[in-house]
């Protein structure tokens, strides 16, 4: 009897690993016609992400913000709403969390770090709530305004750091004075810092625990409680969701809220943790993959953390793979649109190598209904 | 009728369509002749309609062929149907709302003149057909203003435009009154004595005896037998149809009613299209009675039931239950705190989330309520059991409760609705068109349980548009008419040619 | 419904009244020597504002191409992006060409790779049945990727459309300065909205096409390919989009740069919901965004710099959702679109 469901199960973890598989295959086709080496690329990849200890602290680095940024793509997913918008979150949410980093100088750690994370989760929270109060109090479609706010959000976000110009515009407030015609922030307060879980030279901080514990909790609330129960409902059937009493305009606002929240604890993890300050080429891209992550995650908070720990080596990885192969490492940002692809065309995959759905899977595909209401 | 000199204009041989997990035809042979008007009877889900899309070209056959005037064809597309001179009204209007007459009846088949459309010289011919058969429309009128008589007529004259011989019209008089059925059968009449050949579909006895010259009966797909309508009887098409004895009217008893539990007042609210969509509605429905809500489709049957369960605001008046105002409360308080129940007109869109298996399903308005949810978490061993036990009782066929709702049949997935709406304690029972295209096994059980509802104590608001649900079940009948409730007759003062006339917006004493 | 479109369309005419009345005022008279009216009005700030229109306005008739038959098309962005890259190696491959059979391929090219990129977008949304908002941003990221893997830093393009003067039109004051003073790809695209507009509410193929996106199945069974026409109307689009980023290249910068197009597909799209999916009412609202782009160029250039100019950037982003909040319940949609059409699909 429940061998139906495990069936189900196995069906969405095939998927993934195909779609991966195949875009790796199709990815190397495409350097090949090129003239690049698929071979060395793929090895100096390999190496990068996992071939030492430096490596692999890499990929657990750059798989932290991913996983939130994941988890923010997939959550919203669930209630039925596309969050284009995390890297706009994310770059909110790191500038929130260095206001407070480079500020309040004196406050003990236990303060002060958990109030820059917090500033940071807030600026996402607050990013988030603007789409989902507009979809639902004016029907705009959540896609654009979010696509929308990540351009103010980086304008804004490069205001804050802005060194002033040589025609005597003022400098922006968090704006580093000792760095002359630089623009970008000074470096947050020792008390405002993840320490360290392995420090240098492997330089791996607390954020990556703090990130795998949301990616449970997520995975509780989404699936164990009726939280979730009300937020899946209203992404599988908003109809339904009112019939049942749920009320889908809260849901919707505070999912949002909880997304713009995950993007903008991952900025605040990132800047804290990592970069330790703020400047304006630290781009939400991490935010961007997000939807990779989400959908090559089947949208499942643990499968998010499997999608980001792949995606994170990839990254991880680009830069050996360029120096030792000589092939740009923008490739492995035409890897990740294939994924993407191949994940979210099941039929791709399935008629590639000939998988049949099983016979009760009933896929839902949510948001694509038009601009309107 | 015709001899057999001249071939038939239609015939289908050894009609076979398989849909995933499902036969729709099997084995099917149809032969029409020129100048008759040939019933198709069937229940919902015999395959009627399957059947005629293939004629029609729109779905192709697993096997069987097909013969227009004695010779072989293969449909691609319903090009090539309508270039053989085959017309089909579908069941659903195949219309785009937001475009005129004129463009609907000319897509697919438009006049150019310099690269442009000609509007003007199709609207001519339109008023032309119009006038030649008695098919009133206006040709500049955007579609969606018009009400489904009109619309109907346009789809007609879409088949007439584009020089139909064989005409379909599939389920046509599910979506009007007795006197517009009437209307229609005489504009068949008219195109029979035109020379042209219809196949009429319907599950409605009486029509087929009152029009059709052969019928044809079709269950499960297959071919059940022909009867000749002068001789056969209504017993007997039913229990072809259906393919045992049927009890055509419920076994009930009268009804004890008590308190009022359901009270409208001066009811208004708007419709989707911003238009008015109740008028000033009143009534009562008392426990222990079903008050069965009669009407044409669109008269604000769907509105009124959405305005009572919390789903649409209304603009002004009250709904009280069991004396509490609950105008414009949420859903959720009007289910809990009103003890109601509410089966919904359009399952898929509101009952059930066809992702969530079976179990999720039957707990989808009281998953936050002990014992399903303790504090925030969710109980999934409560859950299963509750499912367990409710799929038993009524006996809803899913290999498991794991399932996931959307693959079961239409019926079963009534029946899990209903299953999760009838289990729990209330005063209140709303069911808008409980067994709108499911079985009649499943449409049989669910009318018991309604009644079985009723002499528990419950108060039943039944909205349906099949007449003869509202005539088998309810105690007392409102009728709808463009927002109002025209008139409330007790169920044994109640003719059909009475309500028929209701339901048209004639409102007669003579009617009582 | 009706109303709201009239009140707009009356509107809209009321604008382009005052705005004429202003230009030529502002640019004829002392009026044009406060700073803050040569911002608002200068024969400058139109003419940017049509310069930066261009591609919204191409970007904006391709979401109304796929939109009216079904499609939506949030890729507008990829497929802009690429159109530009091809145009920019179309161009730079053919620098040693005279300039315009340079410039021409180098349009031919954006073109095919646009169409290219619609073609993509139909196979992914029809016969993959992916998302089609997911599928838009499939070719976004892959537009992103490989226009950055195989851009080569170091390849610069000669020469750029200039402007052709309208024989005596041109001779206008201020309009003819506006209006008629103009490289070729910037009257293509006006020309383009008439044409549109004709090919989508006169023609037959219009008449299809847009019986798709409201209710392929009504189109199905009087014998419309729905698909065929969902396949057509995105590449042709993709084609309008390509040559918005060709515009971006070849008329407008004359370079390619990694990101170029900068959100105008996703203002391209604002400006067809806020245009009510009308070429004409795109037009406007692709012109009032283009104006707030000028605007914010004018800004600095006046050097007013009492607002940090990252804000006055933002104008054209805030604009939008300004826009789409305030429209979106105003407008109607094609009703079909965004859902894959089978024609065993459903059953009925
Ligand atoms: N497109 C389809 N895909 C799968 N099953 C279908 C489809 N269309 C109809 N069916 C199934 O075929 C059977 C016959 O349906 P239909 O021809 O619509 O019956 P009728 O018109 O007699 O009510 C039903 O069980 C229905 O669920
Ligand atoms: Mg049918």
């Amino acid at each position: 009897m429940r061998l139906s469901v495990l069936r189900r199960i196995g069906y969405m973890v095939l998927i993934p690993i195909l779609a991966v598989f195949s875009a790796l295959l199709l990815g190397a086709i495409i350097m090949w016609i090129f003239g690049d080496d698929p071979l060395a690329a793929y090895r100096g990849l390999w190496t990068g992400a996992f071939g030492s200890p430096r490596a692999w602290s890499t990929t657990i680095r750059k798989m932290t913000p991913l996983i939130l940024t994941g988890l923010s793509v997939a959550v919203a997913f669930k209630a039925g709403l596309f969050n284009i918008g995390a890297s706009g979150q994310f770059l909110i949410g790191s500038v929130c969390s260095v206001a407070v980093g480079v500020n309040f100088e004196g406050l003990p750690a236990f303060v002060h770090l958990p109030l820059a994370l917090l500033a940071g989760v807030a600026g996402g929270v607050l990013w988030g709530f603007i789409p989902g109060a507009l979809k639902v109090f004016t029907g705009a479609h959540e896609v654009i305004v979010t696509i929308m706010l990540n351009y103010v959000a980086s304008l804004f976000a490069a205001w804050t750091v802005y060194a002033g110009g040589t025609q005597g515009q003022t400098p922006g407030p968090l704006w580093d004075r000792t760095a002359g015609a630089i623009s970008r922030t000074p470096e947050v307060f020792m008390s405002a810092r993840l320490p360290w879980i392995v420090p240098e030279p492997y330089r791996i901080h607390w954020g990556v625990a703090i990130a795998l514990l949301v990616a449970l909790i997520m995975w509780w609330i989404l699936f164990k409680t009726t939280l979730g129960f009300s937020t899946r409902t209203v992404g599988a059937n908003s109809k339904a969701a009112r019939y049942a009493g749920i009320n889908v305009r809260w849901i919707t606002i505070l999912t949002m809220m909880i997304a713009g929240g995950l993007a903008g604890l991952a900025g605040a993890i990132e800047t804290l943790g990592l970069n330790h300050r703020f400047a304006p080429e630290f781009t939400g891209g991490v935010g961007f993959q997000g939807i990779t992550v989400a959908l090559l995650g089947q949208t499942n908070p643990i499968g998010v953390v499997l999608a980001a720990f792949l995606l994170g080596a990839l990254e991880a990885g680009a830069a050996r793979m360029q120096f030792d192969s000589g092939v740009a490492a923008d490739i492995i940002q035409v890897i990740q649109a294939l994924v993407l692809a191949f994940v979210a065309a099941p039929l791709i995959i399935r008629q590639i190598y000939r998988i049949r759905k099983p016979s009760d899977q009933v896929e839902t595909t949510v948001f694509s209904t038009g601009w309107g209401r | 009728m015709s001899t057999s000199i001249t071939p038939p204009v239609l015939e289908a041989r050894n009609i076979t369509k398989v849909f995933p997990g499902v036969i729709a035809n099997e084995d099917v042979n149809l032969v029409l002749h020129k100048g008759e008007i040939l019933a198709l009877l069937g229940e919902n889900g015999a395959g009627k309609s399957t059947l005629m899309n293939i004629i029609f070209g729109l779905y192709h056959p697993t096997h069987g062929e097909i013969f227009v005037n004695g010779k072989p064809v293969v449909m691609k597309s319903p090009r090539d149907a309508i270039a053989l001179g085959i017309g089909m009204v579908h069941q659903h209007f195949q219309l785009v709302p937001v475009m005129t007459v004129t463009d609907n009846i000319m897509l697919g088949d438009e006049s150019v003149k310099n690269g442009l459309l000609d509007r003007r010289a199709v609207a001519e011919r339109i008023r032309a057909l119009s006038r030649k058969y008695g098919l009133e429309v206006d040709p500049d009128a955007i579609v969606e203003d018009l009400p489904v008589g009109v619309r109907q007529r346009v789809e007609i004259l879409k088949a007439l435009y584009r020089n139909a011989k064989i005409l379909i019209l599939d389920e046509p008089t599910a979506v009007l009154t007795p006197q517009e059925i009437e209307g229609l059968f005489e504009v068949m009449e008219t195109l029979r004595r035109q020379g042209e050949s219809i196949i009429f579909i319907t599950h409605k006895l009486k029509e087929v005896l009152r029009i059709a010259d052969r019928i044809m009966v079709l269950r499960n797909g297959r071919v059940v037998g022909e009867a000749d309508p002068r001789t056969a009887t209504q017993q007997q098409l039913a229990s072809m149809m259906v393919g045992r004895e049927v009890i055509l009217t419920v076994d009930k008893g009268p009804a004890h009613p008590g308190e009022t539990v359901l009270e409208v007042e001066g009811l208004c609210a708007t419709s989707d299209l911003g238009e008015p969509a109740l008028r000033n509605i009143s009534f009562q429905v008392r426990a222990g009675e079903i008050l069965g809500v009669a009407g044409v489709q669109g008269n604000g049957q769907t509105e009124l039931v959405e305005v009572i369960t919390g789903l649409r605001r209304a603009d002004a008046g009250h709904v009280r239950i069991k004396g509490v105002d609950m105008t414009n409360a949420s859903p959720r308080r009007i289910t809990h705190e009103g003890r109601s129940s509410h089966v919904p007109e359009d399952r898929h869109a509101y009952g059930m989330v066809d992702s969530y298996t079976v179990a999720d399903n039957l707990v989808l308005n009281q998953y936050y309520l002990p014992p399903f949810a303790k504090g925030v978490t969710i109980q999934e061993a409560a859950i299963a059991a509750h499912a367990r036990e409710l799929v038993k009782k009524f006996d809803v066929r899913t290999p498991s409760i794991y399932t996931p709702g959307g693959s079961l049949s239409g019926g079963n997935q009534q029946k899990m609705v209903v299953a999760r709406e009838f289990s729990r304690p209330i005063q209140l029972l709303i069911a808008a068109q409980p067994t709108r295209g499911i079985d009649v096994g499943s449409i049989e059980f669910i009318h018991n349980q309604i009644v079985a509802k009723r002499d528990e104590g419950v108060a039943v608001l039944l909205v349906s548009a099949e007449l003869d649900e509202i005539m088998a079940l309810s105690d007392r009948i409102a009728v709808m008419y463009k927002g109002e409730i025209i008139d409330v007759v007790d169920r044994a003062d109640a003719t059909r040619e009475g309500l028929g006339l209701l339901m048209a917006g004639v409102k007669h004493e003579a009617v009582r | 419904m009706q109303r709201t479109l009239r009140v707009t369309s009356y509107l809209a005419i009321a604008l382009v009244i005052f705005f004429v009345v202003m230009a030529f005022l502002v640019n004829l008279t002392p009026l044009g020597e406060n700073t803050w009216l040569r911002v608002f009005f200068s024969v400058s700030a139109l003419n940017f504002t049509l310069r930066a229109s261009v591609p919204l306005i191409l970007g904006a008739l391709c979401g109304i191409l796929c939109e009216r038959t079904g499609i939506i098309n949030i890729g507008i962005e990829g497929m802009m992006l690429a159109g530009a890259f091809a145009a920019f190696v179309a161009k730079t491959s053919t620098n040693h060409w005279p300039l315009m059979p340079s410039l021409l391929f180098g349009v031919a090219i954006a073109l095919l790779v646009g169409g290219l990129m619609g073609l993509l977008h139909a196979i992914f949304s029809i016969r993959y049945r992916m998302d089609q908002i997911i599928s838009g941003t499939v070719l976004i990221i892959l537009a992103g990727g490989v226009s950055a893997y195989l851009f080569d830093r170091n390849a610069v393009a000669q020469g750029k459309f200039g402007a052709i003067a309208i024989p005596g039109l041109s001779q206008i004051p201020v309009l003819g300065e506006v209006l008629f003073t103009n490289p070729p790809l910037t009257y293509t695209a006006l020309i383009l909205v008439v044409v549109i507009h004709i090919g989508l509410f006169y023609t037959r193929w219009g008449l299809r096409s847009r019986a798709c996106g409201e209710h392929p199945r009504a189109a199905d069974t009087v014998g419309v390919n729905v698909n065929r026409f969902r396949y057509m109307n995105t590449v042709l689009g993709g084609m309008l989009a390509g040559l918005a980023g060709g515009f971006l290249v070849l008329e407008a910068v004359g370079q390619f740069q990694e990101g170029m197009t900068a959100g105008r597909g996703f203002i391209s799209l604002a400006a067809m919901i806020f245009g009510n999916w009308m070429p004409f009412g795109a037009m406007g609202a692709a012109l009032l965004f283009g104006y707030t782009q000028a605007l914010q160029n004018e800004l600095l250039l006046a050097g007013v710099t009492t607002v940090p100019r990252q804000f006055v950037s933002m104008i054209p982003y805030v604009v939008t959702i300004v826009a789409v909040s305030g429209f979106v319940g105003r407008v109607r949609p094609p009703a079909a679109e965004g859902k894959v059409y089978e024609t065993e699909g459903e059953s009925e």
